[in-house]
């Protein structure tokens, strides 16, 4: 069996007296979309954060692309990807500008970035907007486009933070697709979400209580588990304990 | 170092895009320039005087046409008595107030004894200090100029008086401009440096943005020095352009090495910047790094010698402008452009603004985290 992409051990987190994040383990393989369920507040933020580098773990062990979280941080993040809940581009340049900027901190060869540039705005059907300033597209093409950055150099892991907020259906569903392609590419997905239909998609969800993993398995496996007809109604009668 | 280039290239297209930016980089620190050269003034002219002559001599006459003839006064009134002299001191119209009592010129003459009342309005105490001066100075040529005017008896040689004359070195003429816009430049560079850099780090992360940078393989100093470049680019700009304006609009000397100037910049801007990036490091948002880098500059400036000779502060005031690096810039500055002082003069310049650069950059540095 392959070694899994993301291995997770008892990761702990506190700041001060609080437990932002309480012990959890997962294992993701290559190529899975592993959902992070949990209210506002359940810790899927701050878990996020320490597999990728930006928070030293409180105790634990977890490795992402086979290093260590705590002493390769900066090996990791060669390999991974991130898009947050914020947007994550730069509102002052345009789409150009910041597909050239961060194709060129990841290290792609100028050639490499003249032809993921033409894909990238051929794929997202960009070509009228290559030059306008991201600040002035809507919201749905910025989400989409920071996502085809977070793994335009890509990665063997892409993080989302709950990248689909406050995007409309239709986009979120083209978001879903980019996102599966990603995958089938070999791209190891973990997404956080609130949206319980978004979690349907997801290979395998763990769902989040004030900063505990409560549940873990495929959504067919957590329905008849909880013996529930959908997501919605899992996520409300774990989320009120 | 092809990252390095990239966030360079970014910040560039930033700073050049950003509206309203441009205007604060590239005029208002001439308007600043030239506004401050002309009007932060230290010599005192047109002083208002009022001279009463209740004499009406040759000698009183003498010493009137004496203080007319001067550039520095203004004499508002030729007043009959004294008590006009006072009111005008009373309600402002006056900065100065000189009395020449009658029968001056008689005990002049007679008893080798006469007296001139000056009475000054000291609530500037400065002014008022430079006014009787001036005032005295002018009683002193009298002085001599009315002894020699009168008939000695052969003997009868009044002493002679030591006669004090002045030579102002490397700034002849007095000229005020070019005591200060060496140092308003300095000011200029410094401001431009220290608010530009920290707002600029600070507001990758109040939009979020470093979040992202923080995830990608960017190293620390690559990240450092590819934020502080443009600035350090930028502050040598501002530099060139204000020689510049000093040396068409001011006419100021430069009798010292420009290389020198140059070379001093391009490591006090190294502190300067490292100064922005440290405070960007303690701040969450730009209107902290704002307030916090205006309180830092506002006592670096007052403090520098640049307004007020560090010689007349205090002791413990004296020992702090030693850490003040504007104080040591504008005193380079002034040294190089007027003096022409030579590498060797002030290489311990160099000496000190380089090691407070090493030490104001390993601070922030150390500041700066990654990772939280």
């Amino acid at each position: 069996m392959d070694k899994p992409v993301i291995y997770s051990n008892d990761l702990t987190k506190n700041f001060g007296s609080f437990c932002a994040v309480n012990k959890i383990c997962f294992e993701i393989k290559k190529g899975e979309i592993f959902g992070f369920l949990g209210a506002n507040g359940a810790g899927k933020t701050t878990g996020i954060k320490m597999l990728t580098g930006l928070l030293t773990p409180s105790s634990g062990e977890a490795r992402v692309a086979g290093f260590d979280v705590f002493t390769e941080s900066e090996k990791i993040k060669k390999n991974i990807g991130y898009m947050s809940q914020k947007f994550s581009l730069y509102n002052d340049l345009t789409v150009n500008e910041n597909i050239r900027f961060y194709a060129g901190v990841y290290g792609l060869s100028k050639k490499e970035i003249k032809i993921k540039k033409k894909e990238l705005i051929a794929k997202l059907g960009l070509e009228d907007v290559q030059d306008t300033l991201a600040k002035e597209l809507p919201l749905g093409w910025k989400q989409k486009l920071a996502f085809s950055i977070a793994i335009i150099h890509q990665p063997k892991v892409v993080f989302l933070d709950e990248p689909t907020g406050g995007v409309d259906p239709i986009t979120r569903r083209q978001f879903w697709e980019m996102i599966f392609d990603a995958s089938a590419a070999g791209i190891t997905v973990l997404v956080t979400t609130h949206y319980m239909d978004e979690a349907e998609y997801c290979d395998r969800i763990s769902i989040m209580v004030d900063g505990k993993i409560v549940a873990l398995g495929t959504p067919k496996e957590l329905k008849n588990q909880y013996n529930e007809e959908d997501m919605n109604s899992i996520f409300v009668k774990l989320a009120r304990g | 170092m092809r990252t390095i280039l990239f966030i360079i290239q970014k910040e560039f297209i930033q700073i050049f895009r950003n509206k309203g930016m441009l205007p604060i980089l590239f005029v208002m620190p001439f308007i600043q320039l030239i506004l401050l050269s002309y009007a932060a003034d230290y010599e005192v002219k047109n002083i208002k005087l009022n001279i009463i002559d209740n004499d009406m001599s040759h000698a009183s006459r003498l010493i009137v046409s004496k203080f007319q003839a001067n550039k520095h006064f203004d004499i508002v009134h030729f007043g009959a008595s004294a008590k006009q002299g006072f009111d005008d001191l009373n309600a402002g119209e006056a900065d100065l107030f000189v009395h020449i009592p009658m029968g001056f010129e008689k005990k002049l003459i007679q008893e080798k004894d006469g007296s001139i009342q000056i009475t000054a309005d000291a609530v500037n105490g400065v002014k008022a200090s430079i006014a009787t001066g001036y005032a005295q100075n002018i009683i002193a040529s009298f002085n001599k100029q009315f002894l020699k005017s009168l008939k000695h008896p052969v003997g009868m040689m009044p002493k002679p008086a030591i006669d004090v004359t002045y030579s102002n070195w490397y700034n002849p003429q007095l000229n005020y401009k070019n005591f200060m816009v060496p140092g308003i430049l300095v000011m200029l560079v410094t401001m431009i440096g220290a608010f530009l850099s920290g707002m600029n780090i600070v507001k990758e992360k109040e939009d979020g943005t470093i979040e992202q940078l923080n995830v990608t393989p960017i190293k620390k100093y690559q990240f450092i020095i590819g934020k502080l470049t443009p600035f350090w680019i930028l502050g040598m700009i501002i530099l060139t352009i204000g020689l510049v304006i000093g040396k068409i609009i001011f006419a100021i000397p430069m009798v010292g090495s420009l290389g020198l100037i140059y070379g001093f910049t391009a490591i006090y801007l190294l502190l300067i910047l490292g100064l922005g990036f440290f405070i960007s490091t303690i701040t969450t948002t730009q209107q902290q790094a704002l307030f916090l880098a205006w309180f830092v500059l506002v006592i670096f400036i007052l403090m520098s010698g640049l307004m007020t000779p560090i010689e007349s502060m205090p002791k413990w005031a004296q020992v702090l402008t030693k850490f003040n690096p504007i104080a040591w810039f504008v005193e380079f500055n002034r040294r190089v452009l007027l003096k022409g002082s030579s590498f060797l003069d002030v290489k311990y310049f160099f000496f000190y603004i380089a090691i407070a650069a090493v030490v104001m950059n390993v601070a922030a540095v150390a500041n700066y985290r990654k990772r939280a």
